[in-house]
């Protein structure tokens, strides 16, 4: 063995990682850390210690937040480790040398944790800082409504047992102490997405809460200082506090989502192993390597960048990146892609520059242009918005004109026409999206689907095509043994015992194949070529072709092994990508709900053709490139399909963004998980019906919230016109009308128990339109 | 009736002590892993039976 293959073994050691989050178990954690910490190793000026931030995968109880702070507490350097299990991260603060980052993880490893280093700033971004001051607002708004309706019972009260005009007047004006810098401080929220919709020119649902919220305690401060009736501070800070706390569970349920989805590709972090100048091997963080510096990718290993091989020949999996699921032959000379992995030899990759022509600069060029070719969808709620703003306006505006035109003074029509603002107030309405969104957020979540756009249930529910992907979505995007031919069970069994010993993908498919069992001492691997291995009567051999049986390459697809033994005929085993265990269930559940399916894929015909066939999937597209898949998409856009696509690799990642709504595994290569509107766990397809069954329910639950509470406001409204609408009724009627929204919404939850997973099929539309 | 000009100004005072150690809470972190709070309670600091850690997982 030479020395350079010596270094690529130890290389392989260092940097592999498989983390699949797909797969319950964890791979047993490797000593050294996979990724250098040290770069992510950041100064506290306040403490003048250093910082670490790791996101740790297996920690789940009480007991693993014990073990790992009391084993980080252990080493000498560390001044605290504090583990938050809610997002499954670990930060420790040490003194001396960034380098002690290293024993950190490697301490972590040893107990069994893998931990990876992430940036919190690029893991959190705004969105933590933004639901803390959602938070704030929400804290200050309940406060205030407390004691303002602590105030403003006694009001209600007083004007049945004839309290006095002083005693009234001085409790309107602590009334407003509180309410005043309430709305001024918790409104914010509604003020600024209301100024930037008008500033657009348009309205949102935000335009007349706003106005209803400014005008309210404006009206009452007036009549506090006439010494007057009426005051409506406990009706605007109340309906502040209830619009917070629906806005306040949709953030944390749609954060909580991304938030996993970025834990989820932190984990998948892997090191690269850089070649120094004086041919050392260091492992790397991807984003720290520039354009023109040499990688080696071991035996295995998932390659981290885009680049051109400088030397070394074998085979590529490109499975993610192409769908192709044949392994791809490689030469000096050959660019390969993030995300391939390599099957054979080591090779020497020259890292290229982005933009220098890779596949991925070409992908997210895609992406953005079926981005912007994509119409904007418009919320429900923000279309009901843009008919219900302008209408409640022009009613307040005709109740004040009819008043005063009908004779009546200019006080009391002003009152009413403000009445009809403050009881139109769309609260029930604010609350009618967010309440149900949130509880099928959370219903979603237990079924392992993270649901990261605000608007993509609604885009679920409205689908009536489906395109599917086939490696990696419809199948496992993992090899398994499909046949053992010229051979039988005890063939496998043999070749296993030399198999267990490698780490090479089909070696391991074998040896999952014949479960569990002895492996064989002494086998000798030869990189990208085979195992041997010297028995008594001869040697052994399991390996590629030429390697392990001098047969004719006949041409047949697919990936496969050869195994040979003395005096026995080579046996072939052929590996294929198995589906996924449930896709047959799933794919016809889909059909008979009148969905149109489509299979796009990039991998050769007579591989899609047979999975198409199994699946009983009519239209299938064989061989198709990143923007042929978009161009497809955008012709059943033209047809006035609404498309869910479903896919994993980095060359559906612009048909993700060409789609009405998009879906995606969690194995899927990160460009393709950012661009997909949710994230499905797991290694079950089922969870694709399951979103489709809870975004139609939510989508029924929205629609009845919403008439509810239009057809409540308009009750109320003739009230308000009439000028009998004093705070009381306001209050009253406001609470009433949420809490009937919410209670309507929570049925989500309790039909969930009760009904069967499959709804009632929608008759076929647009099924038998030719693709 | 003078009975309320102070008791509301005390009433109003201790609410706006609740909303700031709830702020002061918010501030100091402690909203950020509330299921680590839930399971914290569990933690015994005096039980010690496993004090080099244990390389294996437990559930």
């Amino acid at each position: 063995m030479t020395t350079a293959d010596a270094r690529a073994q130890e290389a392989t050691h260092l940097a592999r990682t498989e983390a699949d989050p797909t797969a319950p178990a964890p791979a047993p954690a490797p000593r050294e850390p996979e990724v250098e910490p040290a770069p992510f190793v950041r100064l506290d000026p306040e403490s003048g210690l250093l910082r670490l931030d790791l996101v740790v995968e297996g920690v789940h109880c009480a007991a693993c937040i014990r073990r790992i702070e009391r084993r980080l507490g252990e080493l000498p350097f560390v001044r605290a480790a504090r583990v938050n299990l809610s997002s499954r991260r670990c930060s420790v603060a040490f003194a001396g040398d960034p380098e002690g980052a290293r024993a950190i993880v490697s301490s972590l490893a040893e107990l069994g944790y893998r931990a990876v280093p992430f940036d919190p700033a690029k893991l959190d971004g705004a969105d933590a800082a933004a639901e803390k001051e959602l938070l704030l607002c929400l804290a200050v708004a309940g406060f205030a409504a407390g004691n303002i309706m602590l105030l403003a019972v006694s009001v209600w009260s007083g004007h049945f047992v004839g309290m006095g005009e002083a005693t009234r007047t001085f409790l309107h004006w602590f009334e407003a102490l509180i309410a005043l810098p309430a709305i001024a401080f918790s409104g914010r929220p509604f003020f600024r997405s209301a100024l930037a919709a008008l500033r657009r020119g348009r309205t949102n649902m935000d335009v007349p809460i706003s106005l209803a919220v400014i005008l309210a305690p404006a009206v009452s401060l007036v009549e506090t200082i006439r010494m007057g009736d009426h005051a409506y501070f406990d009706s605007a800070v109340t309906l502040l506090f209830f619009l917070l706390i629906g806005r306040y569970l949709d953030r944390r349920a749609r954060g909580a989502a991304r938030e996993a989805v970025a834990r989820l590709l932190a984990l998948r972090a892997q090191a690269v192993t850089r070649i120094e100048a004086d041919g050392t091997m260091r492992a790397v963080r991807p984003e720290s390597l520039e354009p023109g510096q040499e990688i080696l990718v071991a035996t295995g290993e998932r390659v981290g960048v885009d680049g051109e091989v400088v030397a070394g020949r074998g085979e590529l999996d490109t499975s993610l990146v192409t769908g192709e699921t044949v392994p791809q032959p490689v030469e000096p000379g050959s660019r390969v892609f993030a995300g391939t992995v390599n099957l054979g030899p080591p090779l020497r990759v020259r890292v290229l520059a982005a933009g220098e022509g890779t596949l991925l600069a070409e992908i997210v060029r895609l992406m953005e242009a079926a981005e912007q070719r994509r119409s904007r969808f418009v919320a429900l709620a923000d279309r009901v918005a843009r008919l219900y703003a302008p209408f409640v306006h022009t009613l307040a505006a005709l109740t004040l004109t009819g008043w005063l035109l009908a004779g009546a003074e200019w006080h009391f029509a002003m009152m009413s026409a403000i009445a009809v603002l403050i009881i139109t107030c769309p609260c029930a309405l604010g609350l009618a999206v967010p309440a149900v969104q949130v509880i099928a957020a959370g219903r979603l979540l237990r079924h392992g689907v993270l649901v990261k756009s605000a608007t993509a249930l609604e885009r679920f529910a409205r689908i009536d095509t489906v395109v599917f992907d086939k490696t990696g979505t419809l199948t496992t995007g993992r090899m398994a043994l499909e046949a053992i031919e010229g051979g039988d069970a005890s063939d496998l069994e043999a070749a296993a015992g030399l198999a267990r010993t490698s780490r090479h993908p089909l070696a391991r498919a074998l040896a999952a194949a014949a479960g569990p069992g002895p492996a064989r001492t002494g086998v000798e691997e030869v990189p990208g070529t085979g195992l041997r291995w010297c028995g008594p009567e001869g040697e052994w051999r399991l390996g590629r072709r030429g390697f392990a049986a001098s047969v004719p390459d006949d041409d047949r697809p697919g990936a496969e092994l050869w195994f040979s033994r003395p005096h026995r005929p080579p046996v072939r085993f052929r590996f294929a990508d198995p589906l996924r265990p449930d896709a047959a269930e799933v794919v016809a559940a889909l059909r008979a709900r009148g969905l149109a399916l489509e299979l796009l894929s990039g991998d050769r015909p007579a591989t899609v053709a047979e999975v198409a066939q199994r699946l009983g999937i009519e239209h299938w597209r064989a061989g198709l490139a990143p923007a042929e898949k978009v161009a497809r998409l955008e012709e059943l856009a033209r047809l006035g399909r609404k498309v869910l696509m479903v896919g994993d690799g980095l060359n559906d990642a612009p048909a993700l963004s060409a789609a009405s709504v998009s879906l995606s595994p969690a194995s899927a290569v990160d460009v393709s998980q950012t661009a997909a509107d949710a994230v499905f766990q797991g290694e079950r397809l089922f969870p694709v019906l399951e979103v489709l069954e809870v975004a139609r329910r939510a989508e029924r639950l929205v629609r009845q919230n919403i008439a509810m509470s239009i057809v409540y406001n308009l009750c109320a409204v003739p009230l308000a016109v009439a000028g009998f609408v004093t705070p009381l009724v306001a209050a009253i009627a406001m609470s009433s009308s949420s809490l009937l929204v919410v209670g309507n919404s929570l049925r989500l939850r309790l039909r969930a128990r009760t009904e069967p997973a499959f709804g009632p099929a929608r008759p076929p539309r647009l099924a038998e339109e030719r693709a | 009736m003078s009975g309320l000009l102070y008791l509301i100004p005390i009433a109003l005072f201790m609410g706006l002590l609740g909303l700031l150690a709830f702020v002061w809470a918010l501030k100091s972190g402690q909203f950020e892993d509330l299921d680590g709070a839930a399971q914290r309670i569990l933690l015994d600091e005096e039980e010690d039976e496993n004090p080099r850690g244990d390389p294996g997982r437990t559930s």
